[in-house]
């Protein structure tokens, strides 16, 4: 009796915690999505204004604006080619980083990495300025180039750390047995140890695109008013057109980094790193 | 005709190693015969690692040459060098397949597509793994790990194999199995070979010859009964098999006083009821049961003597007779006589 008095009750808990979690779910879905699901809905629609629980009517108008408007696909052409160019010259300069971090110990090393870091626990507002003051003796503002600089700085973080750590976890024996193997030490770094950080490195490439491609406190201070970009674009978009605009441009800006972070999670978690980690 | 160097698979002349600071290796010697089988032997930090990194290549002598089939390597690469190593946990390429991670070193060495085919082939089945050429290292077992480890080195078809304590990270009944294996390749190949451990059960039993290292130095290079029944120091006596070990001087059957150490082996210790010529009387303090043995703890004139007996136990308390049929006399360290 006493038996199964305690299992009802159990049930009774499980009942519970299974609503709790349910109401929680859906308060979380709704506080995440729903702003999402109104701005997607905001993009198609002729007016939503309170207290409409409905919107007037449905348009493709906002998207026909922008497909027409010079200075909006200007903005997206620019993103759309500045940040493929920023991840790439961010790699070049991170990546070779990255190994001599996780598998050189050199002078500084350590002061490097946490500084590293540390540049980007400070607002960057600050840093911008000071920098602006050095592009401008540099005739680098209102520059492509300096556009591309600024946001290779906020690339920095995720292109040496993320690496590093994938470079670190590539276990030198490894190495050494490829290194017995017959292999040239190049060899080695290309068929071990690039292969198997790989899924760290596209990590660091997808959050340092989406990184380059959302910029745009540094790029605003830097390009504008020659250079729009399009997150730059959204200020003046949010104080000059309609709020639809906005929401149609917030979406275009959505589709790059769902899209990327889609792929990636299916490289990351369908690839072989978690099985090839559990050997030591 | 150098008859002399054409029989020498190895040899290490005066080797040294200082790693950190510390001098690791110190006038190292070791000539390892062709198709001979020889096990580094010691306890963690004695060098035996740091040798054989030095016969791979992956460590640079400060001192001293490396000299493989004939051939001067000392400062050669891993990659020059005819050796293939099995690493202590197999480091198998997680990205490839069984097939691809033996495939590798002789894809490497752009041989044709079909031969690789072939001698990989002839590897695996050499260690019955062609079942699984097509699995993930992931997911085959540990002990089958080791034998593509071991596969992926043959297939190389070294001058000489290294094997960094192959068998440690092997459950114990599977130790026995895979250890009599490599042993029994090892011998139809006749490949030279070079293995670590610091499992003296693993040494004595598949070794041709074992070399004891202690702090960076070669204490002995012995067979495995001569490493047993003379160990040259007290050193290698105490690290070989069980031994008594007492300060004084042996005669007449018994412990003296003196100036010596004397190391008695638990098997050359006998006990019985009666008195033979050169025993002595002892009483029985304490019997452990060892399984296939009985381990007989005994007083005899106030020395304390251990002594392995595998029938007619006494009891605790027994009087009786303990005759010591051999005793190891050392003198700084070094074995003077064997009484």
């Amino acid at each position: 009796m006493s038996r199964s008095g305690t299992k009802l009750n159990l049930q009774a808990d499980s009942w519970l915690i299974r609503i709790f979690l349910t109401l929680f779910i859906g308060f979380m879905g709704l506080f995440i999505l729903g702003p999402l699901f109104w701005l997607a809905i905001r993009a198609f629609v002729t007016g939503w204004t309170f207290p409409n629980l409905l919107p007037d009517g449905f348009t493709l108008q906002w998207w026909r604006v922008i497909a027409n408007d010079g200075s909006l696909l200007e903005a997206i052409k620019n993103s759309l080619i500045i940040s493929p160019i920023v991840v790439i010259i961010s790699a070049i300069i991170c990546l070779p980083a990255a190994y001599a971090f996780s598998r050189y110990e050199f002078f500084g090393r350590k002061t490097f990495l946490i500084g590293i870091f540390a540049a980007n626990a400070f607002p960057k507002i600050g840093l911008f300025a000071t920098i602006a003051t050095l592009f401008y003796t540099l005739n680098l503002m209102g520059t492509v180039l300096g556009v591309i600089i600024i946001q290779v700085l906020g690339t920095v973080i995720f292109m040496t750390w993320i690496p590093a750590a994938s470079f670190s976890a590539v276990p030198r024996n490894l190495e050494d047995a490829a290194r017995d193997a017959g292999a040239s030490k190049l060899r080695v770094f290309r068929d071990i140890t690039l292969r198997l950080a790989m899924p760290g490195i596209l990590v660091a490439l997808v959050m340092s695109f989406l990184s380059a491609f959302d910029e745009a406190q540094g790029t605003y201070l830097v390009g504008v008013p020659t250079i729009y970009t399009m997150p730059t674009k959204m200020y003046a978009l949010v104080l000059n057109y309609p709020v639809q605009i906005s929401a149609v441009f917030s979406l275009l800006l959505a589709i790059p980094s769902v899209i990327l972070i889609s792929l990636a999670r299916k490289q990351i978690v369908g690839g072989q790193l978690a099985e090839g980690f559990q050997i030591k | 005709m150098s008859t002399a160097t054409d029989n020498v698979g190895l040899e290490l002349i005066r080797l040294n190693k200082v790693l950190g600071g510390r001098t690791i290796i110190e006038n190292l010697d070791l000539i390892v015969k062709k198709g001979e089988m020889v096990s580094l032997l010691g306890p963690s930090g004695c060098g035996k690692t740091t040798t054989l990194r030095m016969i791979a290549g992956f460590l640079i002598p400060e001192a001293g040459k490396v000299i493989l089939a004939g051939k001067d390597v000392t400062t050669l690469g891993p990659d020059k060098r005819p050796s293939a190593m099995v690493f202590q946990n197999y480091a198998l390429w997680p990205h490839m397949s069984v097939f691809k991670n033996v495939a590798y070193p002789l894809k490497i060495r752009k041989l044709a597509k079909s031969e690789i085919e072939k001698r990989v082939h002839d590897a695996l089945d050499l260690v019955n793994l062609m079942h699984h050429k097509d699995s993930r290292p992931s997911q085959i077992s540990g002990g089958e790990q080791q034998r593509v480890a071991l596969a992926r080195a043959l297939v190389q078809e070294p001058d000489i194999l290294l094997l960094d304590e192959p068998l440690s990270n092997l459950d114990a009944k599977l130790r026995v199995k895979v250890r009599e294996d490599i042993r029994d390749l090892q011998r139809r190949l006749g490949i030279t070979t070079v293995i670590v451990t610091h499992d003296q059960d693993e040494a004595l039993s598949i070794s041709d010859r074992i070399a004891v290292m202690n702090d960076g130095r070669i204490e002995q290079f012995s067979t495995p009964q001569a490493l047993y029944d003379e160990p040259a120091t007290e050193y290698v006596a105490n690290f070989i098999g069980s031994l008594n070990r007492f300060d004084g001087d042996f005669a007449d059957g018994q412990i003296q006083t003196g100036s010596n150490v004397v190391g008695i082996r638990p098997e050359d210790v006998y006990f019985s009821a009666h008195q033979v010529p050169g025993s002595h009387a002892a009483t029985v303090d304490l019997v452990v049961p060892r399984g296939h043995f009985f381990e007989v703890y005994l007083n005899s004139n106030g020395h304390k003597i251990r002594s392995f007996m595998s029938s007619e136990i006494p009891q605790v308390g027994a009087t009786g007779f303990v005759r010591i049929s051999k005793a190891l006399i050392y003198k700084d360290g070094k074995l003077v006589k064997v009484a």
